[in-house]
């Protein structure tokens, strides 16, 4: 469904080049969840931007990168916009504040000229499990968790095949967290959807996804399944403190970390 | 582990009047503190950050604060006049803020700021407060000291720029530290290592350290003890090993609902909240 | 959930039409609005001016605005409020005439400004690169004369007269409005809403029209309010050079012009559109003041 090689991002020119992402390939299934882990700085989210083609005003994207079957030019296609979406982390800032959720969800039907517009933002909003009554709010008027559900709406509204999702849970609380991502799962499941899920929350990556790239730096450290995960095996050290580290405090072990390369 | 109390809050209120009415962000918290390190642990709007803040006195404008008594080592908090209050922030009780490029003065360099914290409550010499400085800087595990205290904030990475927050906050040798949500804005890796540095010297010092963080396994993790709260109101109190044990439905609502590296993909339990955990248990004053 | 009130359809939870929750917002920002008193002193002077405007003929006698030597420079007292001016003319009557010139005036010169101050931000806002270098030279250069000798300059080469200075104010004024939407365009083409906005496939004109542009709007709004005042007194300024207005219209500006030479004997002649120009003047600034506090995102957006 994705495919990507040699994706290579570069920011500014000259002395200033900053390489955001180095040769990174990776490749998703047909309803799958893939996920990318990383720290602040390891470029997980530009990888995921690069994909959106949300990058072509400020960075230079190299590489190829294939989503169902077709190969994507600098200029996104129409088609692609419709199906390839994606569910930002700020619920505060990724829905206009003078939009209510009603123009926030037809937007999107309106310019991929889809037919019975109304019907369409009912369903979304029921989908996500917002009733009608959300219909002609603004998003200052209701909570993190409901504008998350929101935006979920909105990605939903187009029928995509390709969701891409940044960090879609770690700006909310943990109980408003294990809603939303149940009903990421859900709709998942019911919609055959594949996911692309960035996260640096180990935890959640292994929730939602089969399969994990840790990124560090730029470049891909290693890739595995969530059971390998899941079973310690792997060998690379960067992973192996990311693991010790998302277990909570442990003194002992703090003074074993090392520094990765920069 | 608690000897004597540093710290005594009896049945606090915050109170803010709004143009919509009056909200009540604390509703009757006690607690005790003594040379430990206590978590306090709630989600968004629970009011443990008000809790943090009204102990200083640093209640944003409008608020109200109410309380049977808030002591710090026999001080008497809520009556204690300006000079008082201005002594015992700092060189009393401390403050740990998420943001340390929110904290720390842009234009002047860290070595500057830290000196500055160590001045204001000690009428050592100026080479004194540069020796101490250097010290410190040490101490919070700063690999060039030298380098760090010509350094201005925006020179520094946010692991660094929280290690020279806790330096300075140590500098003038309170008793209580107060961290609010202390790194949260960090990697979990430097994190973890911030929290080192702040766990060593509080041990080490024989503070006590009141630690506010949303995040239920670090707290869980890293504290002695642990108060739940929500919607102003403790709900639970326990020892931080025996959170796993923990019976309010509250508390096991959010344990439970948190993903798991070990667990499975099923889905997650979703917390219902049941509003009789607000009512208050009649002791409002 | 029947409503059955205004105010209970205005403040009801669940708005269920898209008409009602733009209502809803309009009417919770006059709350907060209602609550600054000298954000409402603002609004009432600004409102008694337009009504002035609309009741000209009722509060005014033809008689009054005649020639009339015989009542010449006469002081304020009952028959004449405002006293009388050097053709025996009734102030205060030449004044409530003249509030419709300087409407006429404020008015049209936001026509003009806003839009295009509108435009020339946001597109050099969001697009950036060379065309925000362009547009903002070229804003720079207005920027750079002083407005009065600017319009001046124009009118001269246009030749003096209302429309003229409603111009030439309005070709000066617009640079201002340009930079303050290109700053919010700039904080605002980086926000989440506007990543999300392109990866649905909205075009750069709908992101420009439909998300950028409404957010500037407040600002330009409040800037525009703030600037009445120096607006107004540009236009009086030259009236007052006689390039602007031309007698016997009664324009304030000009009105102040024909009177200062009976300032130290005759006091009330020019000051009393003195007077109005600056009760107006603040009545601009007190409720762009008060604007503002209503459409700061940190006071509004909240509860």
């Amino acid at each position: 469904m994705i495919d990507i090689q040699g994706l290579d991002v570069v920011f500014g020119h000259g002395n200033k080049a900053f390489h955001a992402v180095r040769n990174v390939s990776l490749a998703v299934e047909k309803g799958q969840s893939f996920g990318l882990v990383g720290e602040s700085g390891s470029g997980k989210t530009t990888v995921l931007r690069a994909l959106a083609g949300l990058l072509d005003r400020v960075a230079a994207v190299s590489g190829v990168m294939t989503v169902a079957g077709e190969t994507l030019q600098q200029q996104r296609s129409q088609a692609f916009r419709r199906h390839v979406q994606m569910v930002f982390q700020d619920p505060y800032g990724s829905l206009h504040p003078r939009h209510t959720v009603d123009t926030i969800l037809s937007e999107p039907a309106r310019v991929h000229k889809l037919d019975r517009i109304e019907e369409r933002v009912v369903a979304a909003l029921e989908e996500v499990g917002l009733n009608a009554s959300f219909r002609f709010r603004y998003p200052h008027q209701i909570s993190g968790g409901q504008r998350q559900r929101v935006s979920v709406a909105r990605a939903l509204i187009t029928d995509p095949d390709i969701v891409l999702l940044d960090e879609p849970t770690s700006a909310l609380d943990v109980s408003v967290q294990a809603e939303v991502l149940n009903l990421l799962m859900r709709l998942k499941r019911e919609h055959g959807l594949t996911y692309v899920l960035v996260s640096h929350n180990l935890a959640v990556v292994a929730h939602v996804c089969e399969t994990l790239s840790v990124m560090q730096n730029g470049g891909i450290v290693e890739t595995m399944s969530v059971q390998q995960l899941r079973e310690h095996s792997s060998t690379m050290p960067y992973t192996r403190q990311l693991m010790t580290a998302s277990l909570g405090y442990d003194r002992g072990a703090i003074d074993a970390f090392e520094e990765f390369g920069q | 582990m608690m000897d004597a109390a540093l710290l005594r809050v009896e049945e606090l209120h915050v109170s803010y009047n709004t143009p919509t009415g009056l909200v009540q962000a604390v509703k009757g918290v006690s607690f005790e503190l003594g040379r430990e390190k206590l978590g306090i642990v709630g989600e968004s709007g629970s009011g443990k950050s008000q809790t943090g803040r009204a102990i200083l006195g640093l209640t944003a404008p409008g608020g109200e604060v109410r309380a049977r008594r808030i002591e710090f080592e026999g001080t008497d908090l809520l009556h204690a006049d300006r000079r008082t209050m201005r002594h015992i922030r700092g060189a009393g009780i401390s403050m740990i803020m998420q943001d340390p490029k929110y904290s720390l003065n842009p234009v002047m360099t860290v070595g500057k700021q830290i000196e500055e914290a160590f001045l204001v409550h000690s009428k050592d010499s100026k080479r004194e407060a540069y020796r101490r400085t250097l010290e410190m800087l040490r101490a919070v595990k700063i690999r060039e000291p030298d380098r760090v205290y010509r350094a201005y904030p925006h020179e520094v990475s946010g692991g660094m720029g929280q290690r020279i927050m806790i330096a300075m906050m140590m500098i003038p040798e309170p008793s209580i530290i107060i961290a609010d949500e202390p790194t949260s804005a960090l990697d979990v890796t430097v994190q973890l290592q911030v929290l080192a540095v702040l766990d060593d010297m509080i041990s080490e010092r024989g503070m006590g350290l009141i630690f506010i963080s949303h995040d239920l396994n670090l707290i869980a993790s890293f504290c002695d003890r642990i108060l739940i709260m929500y919607g102003g109101q403790v709900m639970e109190e326990c020892n931080a090993a025996e959170l796993h044990r923990a019976r309010h439905p509250y508390t096991r609502g959010l344990l439970d609902c948190l993903p798991r590296l070990g667990g499975s993909q099923h889905e997650l339990s979703v917390l219902r909240r049941d509003p009789a955990w607000l009512e208050t248990r009649g002791e409002t004053s | 959930m029947t409503t059955l009130t205004l105010r209970g359809w205005l403040l009801a939870e669940v708005p269920r039409s898209k008409g009602q929750a733009r209502c809803q917002r309009v009417f919770i920002s006059w709350l907060a609005f209602k609550r600054n008193p000298v954000a409402v002193i603002g609004l009432l002077i600004i409102a008694s001016l337009v009504m002035v405007a609309l009741l000209a003929p009722w509060l005014t006698s033809t008689e009054a605005l005649e020639l009339n030597l015989a009542k010449r420079l006469q002081p304020p007292g009952g028959e004449h409020w405002f006293g009388t001016d050097e053709l025996g003319r009734d102030i205060l009557d030449r004044i409530i005439w003249g509030s419709r010139i300087t409407l006429y005036i404020v008015g049209l010169v936001s026509i003009i400004v806003v839009p295009i101050g509108l435009v020339i931000g946001v597109v050099a806002g969001y697009i950036g690169g060379w065309v925000d270098n362009f547009l903002m030279r070229l804003t720079d250069i207005f920027l750079a004369f002083p407005r009065l000798i600017l319009a001046m300059a124009l009118v001269a080469a246009l030749g003096p007269g209302l429309e003229n200075a409603v111009l030439a104010i309005a070709l000066t004024t617009w640079s201002p409005f340009a930079r303050i939407a290109r700053a919010e365009a700039l904080t605002i083409r980086n926000s989440d809403f506007i990543l999300a906005a392109r990866m649905q496939g909205v075009s750069t004109a709908g992101i420009l029209t439909r998300h950028v542009a409404p957010l500037c709007m407040s600002s330009v709004i409040v800037r525009l309010t703030l600037d009445m005042a120096g607006i107004i007194l540009t236009a009086a300024g030259l009236g007052f050079l006689g390039l602007g207005a031309q007698p016997p219209t009664p324009e304030w500006g000009a009105m102040i012009s024909l009177g200062r030479q009976y300032l130290i004997d005759q006091w009330w002649v020019p000051t009393m559109p003195g007077i109005a120009i600056l009760v107006v003047s603040l009545g601009f600034n007190l409720l762009g003041d008060g604007l503002r506090d209503v459409f700061d995102p940190k006071s509004g957006g909240n509860q």
